[in-house]
């Protein structure tokens, strides 16, 4: 219930929500857990196996059992930490894992049962039938063990990623992280402070006590105001570092909108950050862990800190009558702050005999808390003490075991802490971050005096490193608290004891665990699930690794942990995917005639980042095939317009760049005359072909390569890579113009026509042969024209500056729409080249060699190229490799599909028997069959031969004869005409 | 991960993209063992690695990398051009 004064909440205004349905108020400064204990209620969640009624544990990140589920419908976000969740008006907070209520949960039987459900229980139960694992055993398990459920709609909320660079990243903002932020900014270093809480101060945002003569978060307020005021520091709150990478990268998360009902216009959820920092101090403090002894998971056991951060941050007390146990001197603040704020403490427990107290009230040295009881709430708390068992009447228990440096983020490169006697915890290896300094609790420094000279000095050992001069020091006084410990874990007894209140894990299933002999920490680990719940076992690691280290006979420091590894918190996939939904998923290239193509009702395709028109569809086209059969006939018949400018395009220039090519490509280049174009074959390293194009001679030192669509990247990453290692010292330089130039194809026997008219000159053979280029000026804009082909008509490709694409495209559809053709598209585009049986990488897919596409002849002897000895090796040039043919079906059936295999007409379809494999088909509407390109064992020469087509996949079936590739005007009369 | 391209400064690793193991190529147009090694054959060393690494988000040079497998340290980065493997 809530206190009558105190707290850093606002009392002077209400902040309604619900839960459960149930509607409740709280103020502004509360958590979702603040509030709930505030408004009495005691059980927030059921626990994960045995559905055991469960109440708030903590005040921070590390919680294990007040889960929640936030909001309805689409926004619903499961397993939201009510510890963590700001209350905001209108909040909607559903409990998890119980049916059909949280105070009536039917599953609560497998408590009864928990004798069979130890560690291990489902491997070593539900072998037999093997089969019924998948459709009986697993869905009841799953639906009986769990957390929340998503709501199985799309998330409509925003999240952003961001990224941010300093000199120094202050990763906590308690005094050890204030203290450095503070010299860091004296010194004019660049600073991010990072806080996962709403607001700086970390443990004396909970604490009473004084900096500088004055209440501590005085201090805070005006290191705050100084750091603010500062240009060079960027404090950033709600924001918790998840996990360090190479060379000082960190992420961050930013709960950006989390505490606000509306988001105004487009805020967003979360952002994750990247920050790059020369270096780092880790302040994140410590967090405490409890004590295991039996039924320690009732509603109302709560760690003492948690219990001091709603005492005095929340104004909450967690009772009427609470009981404290600790084995260290920090418990005994909770009692003393318990009782400064008239709450009664029914008894001091600490379990060090030698141990003294200063505060009147009931103190058992030497006792153990042995058992408590109460379903649904606290109600009795059983001491074990010298004189004998005691009993109390408790509704709050304050447990604390000790205090562990929160070291995670020392780990996520490899870091392996090291235990200390002294602190009875793990301590961070020095070093384990390049360029991170730990101060405070982080690095075992409990008292506050000592933790802002921590800060200071990690700060400074920071400042020099990036050359800063730190400022002279003026360290406020503050308290010196002493924190003496004596290890205790688990308080031995009948009964269940609970380690891991997430995944249900009690002392007993890692006592099993050790004797089924998984003696490793890592092993027990994923045996018992200890410490795989969303919290990784924050609070519970530590005592789980006792217990293991006891009944293996080890101790701590020889048992070891687990790997830390980053997240330190749960990331949602939405953070980390910001901006990658839907359109964000990939660039989207567009060509200079998207608009319009757009404009002309063309479906897109995407080829690789591009998106390419598919057809142009007519009205009265109601399928595709209409179009594209139209569109091969606009080329065939009359002339048609292509955007080709995905191509991609290299300019080459230099003294060198004629014998560049040459080392590039397979065949020559040296000997190609200015004015002219060669189509050109490269290969890998290792013989295969790796792309094909055409490369043009421009200028004496000057050439123009053009690659496919889909190689144009990787064919510029080889040809940097050998000009820069492989030929070094050539004068050739290159630079991709993909984007500069819009190209567009202009082919069929008109072709010629309309752009001698367009350009006002003469296109004859003589002026133009095919194979050549030459500068032409297009409505006073120079451009290119080629006379290149990938139709086998008569054909030209012009270029011109991207800013006039859009122009010329619209003008040269007209031409050719008013001469009987049109734009033609992807479709139409597949079609033509099968029929004249040119390549693209569904036949240059990296398995096939210059030799299997018939392109042997393309591999100079009189010059060394990349891949040439490697092709020469006997295995690539052997006869009955699958060698490009092509393929007219013979019966009725008229099917072939690429993909689908090669068999002799007699012999059974099984993959033993495939002859080879369909790579591209099509119908041509030229010759009025379907037509396909593949590749067959020995193929050439096996011409007329009678083959079946099987696709397996879609059962087709499809006898055919093996042909020429080359289906139409194998003479090229029509290209050269 | 970062790297410093000489030319462009401290980078993250998404500007980069990974060239395969710093190795002499060798010449002659008959395929032998040199060549065999070449193309198929990769140490996996733990410890330090010699890479090559082309800035393609960048300025478009290849770098020569040196840099430890286990630890990520980068030793040296500096321009394959005229650096030899």
């Amino acid at each position: 219930m809530r206190l009558s004064k105190g707290g850093r909440i606002d009392r002077s205004r209400a902040v309604s929500f619900s839960f459960d349905g149930r509607v409740l108020s709280g103020h502004p400064g509360d958590t979702l857990a603040s509030a709930l204990l505030a408004s009495g209620q005691k059980v927030v969640g059921r626990s994960f196996k045995y559905h055991r009624p469960r109440g708030v544990f903590s005040a921070g990140s590390e919680e294990p059992n007040a889960l929640v589920t936030l909001g309805a419908g689409a926004r619903a976000e499961p397993n939201v930490r009510a510890t963590m969740q700001e209350l905001f008006d209108g909040l909607e907070a559903r409990s998890q894992n119980c049916w059909p209520s949280l105070d009536w949960d039917l599953l609560e039987v497998n408590d009864l049962f928990a004798d069979f459900l130890g560690a291990g229980f489902y491997y070593k139960t539900f072998m037999w039938p093997r089969k019924a694992w998948e459709w009986l055993y697993e869905p009841v398990i799953r639906r009986a063990a769990g957390l929340g459920a998503l709501s199985g709609q799309a998330d409509p909320d925003p999240n952003e990623k961001a990224f941010a660079h300093c000199d120094l990243l202050v990763i906590g903002a308690g005094p050890a992280g204030l203290m450095a932020a503070l010299q860091a900014g004296r010194a004019g270093a660049d600073v991010i402070l990072c806080d996962e809480d709403r607001e700086p101060g970390g443990r004396l945002l909970s604490e009473v006590e004084e900096i500088a003569g004055a209440p501590a978060m005085d201090w805070v307020a005006a290191t705050v105001a100084e750091l603010t005021a500062m240009e060079n520091v960027r404090i950033m709150t709600r924001t918790t570092v998840t996990g360090v990478y190479d060379h000082g990268t960190f992420g961050a998360l930013e709960r950006v909108g989390r505490h606000q009902r509306h988001r105004p216009g487009v805020l967003p959820v979360d952002c994750f950050w990247r920050i790059v920092a020369k270096a780092s101090v880790l302040a994140a403090g410590a967090i405490e862990r409890p004590v295991a002894f039996q039924d320690n998971d009732r509603p109302g056991v709560m760690m003492a800190g948690a219990m001091r951060s709603y005492l005095n941050r929340y104004a909450v007390a967690p009772g009427d009558a609470v009981t404290v146990f600790g084995n260290n001197d920090d418990a005994h603040r909770t009692a003393r702050d318990l009782q400064a704020a008239g709450v009664h403490v029914t008894a001091l427990v600490d379990a060090r005999p030698g141990a003294t107290c200063a505060l009147d009230l009931p103190f058992h040295p030497g006792a153990v808390v042995s058992r408590v009881s109460g379903r649904m709430g606290l109600e009795t708390v059983s001491l074990r003490t010298a004189s004998g068992e005691v009993k109390l009447q408790s509704d709050a228990l304050a447990v604390s075991g000790g205090w562990n440096p929160s070291l995670h983020l020392t780990c996520h490169l490899n870091g392996r802490p090291s235990w200390n006697d002294e602190l009875a915890a793990f301590l961070p290896q020095p070093g384990a971050v390049p360029g991170m300094q730990v101060a405070g609790a982080a690095g075992g420094v409990f008292a506050t005096d000592a933790c802002l000279a921590s800060g200071a000095e990690a700060a400074g050992c920071a400042l020099a490193e990036l050359g800063l001069t730190a400022p002279p020091l003026d360290l406020p006084q503050a308290e010196a608290q002493g924190y003496g410990i004596a290890e205790l874990w688990a308080v031995p007894g009948r009964g269940r004891a609970w380690l891991d209140l997430a995944n249900d894990v009690t002392v007993k299933d890692v006592r099993l665990a050790a004797s089924e002999n998984f003696r490793s920490v890592e092993h027990m680990k994923r045996y018992t699930t200890q410490g795989m719940a969303p919290d990784q076992g924050k609070t519970s690691n530590l005592g789980a690794m006792a217990v293991l280290a006891d009944a293996t006979g080890r101790d701590m420091a020889a048992t070891g942990i687990t790997t830390y590894r980053p997240p330190f918190v749960p990331l949602p996939i939405a953070a980390l995917g910001a901006g990658g939904k839907g359109r964000g998923f990939a660039p989207e290239r567009l060509t200079t005639s998207h608009a319009q193509s757009l404009a002309m009702s063309a479906p897109m395709i995407e080829a690789g980042l591009w998106y390419r028109p598919s057809y142009f569809p007519r009205p009265g086209e109601k399928v595709w095939r209409q179009s594209c059969d139209r569109e091969v006939g606009h080329v065939r018949q009359a002339v048609g317009v292509a955007d080709v400018s995905t191509l991609g395009k290299i300019d080459l220039q230099g003294a060198d760049a004629g014998r560049f090519l040459d080392f590039v490509y397979a065949n020559k280049f040296s000997t190609l005359a200015e004015g002219r174009v060669r189509y050109g074959l490269m290969l890998r390293e290792d013989g295969h072909v790796m792309d094909d194009g055409t490369t043009a001679r421009i200028g004496p030192e000057h050439y123009v390569m053009t690659t496919t669509t889909a190689a144009a990247g990787e064919v510029m990453g080889h040809l940097e890579f050998a000009a820069q290692v492989l030929r070094p010292d050539w004068d050739v330089r290159l630079i991709s113009v993909t984007e500069q130039w819009a190209q567009f194809a202009v082919a069929g026997p008109q072709s010629r026509a309309l752009l001698e008219e367009l350009l006002g000159r003469d296109l004859s053979t003589a002026v133009l042969p095919f194979m050549g280029c030459m500068p032409v000026t297009v409505g006073g804009i120079e451009g290119r024209l080629f006379r290149i082909s990938f139709s086998g008509e008569l054909a030209y490709e012009l270029a011109v500056p991207s800013r006039y694409g859009e122009s010329l495209f619209a003008t040269l559809v007209e031409r050719a729409e008013a001469r009987g053709g049109g734009a033609y598209g992807m479709e139409a585009l597949n079609v033509l080249r099968i029929e004249k049986g040119l390549l693209t990488h569904a036949e240059l897919h990296g398995r096939t060699t210059a030799y299997d596409l018939g392109l042997e002849r393309m591999m100079s002897p009189s010059k060394s190229f990349i891949g040439k000895a490697a092709a020469t090796r006997a295995g690539l040039v052997a006869e009955d490799r699958e060698r490009l043919v092509g393929l007219r079906p013979l019966g009725a059936s008229k099917m072939i599909l690429p993909g689908a295999f090669l068999f002799e007409e007699a012999a059974e379809p099984v993959r033993v028997n495939a002859q080879g494999y369909v790579t591209s088909s099509c119908y041509s509407p030229t010759l009025g069959d379907t037509l396909a390109l593949a590749f067959l064992k020995g193929g050439p020469e096996r011409m007329g031969e009678r083959l079946r087509v099987v696709d397996h996949l879609r059962e087709a079936v499809t006898l055919c004869e093996v042909c020429e590739p080359c289906f139409l005007d194998p003479e090229g009369e029509r290209t050269r005409g | 991960m970062r790297m410093t391209c000489p030319l462009c400064g401290a980078r993250d690793l998404r500007e980069f993209t990974f060239r395969g193991a710093a190795l002499a190529r060798p010449e002659g147009d008959d395929w032998n063992e040199a060549w065999h090694d070449y193309v198929h054959l990769r140490d996996n060393p733990a410890g330090e690695s010699r890479e090559y690494w082309a800035h393609r988000a960048g300025c478009g040079a290849v770098l020569l990398v040196s840099r430890d497998t286990r630890t990520h340290e980068v030793f040296s980065v500096g321009l394959a051009r005229g650096a030899g493997a």
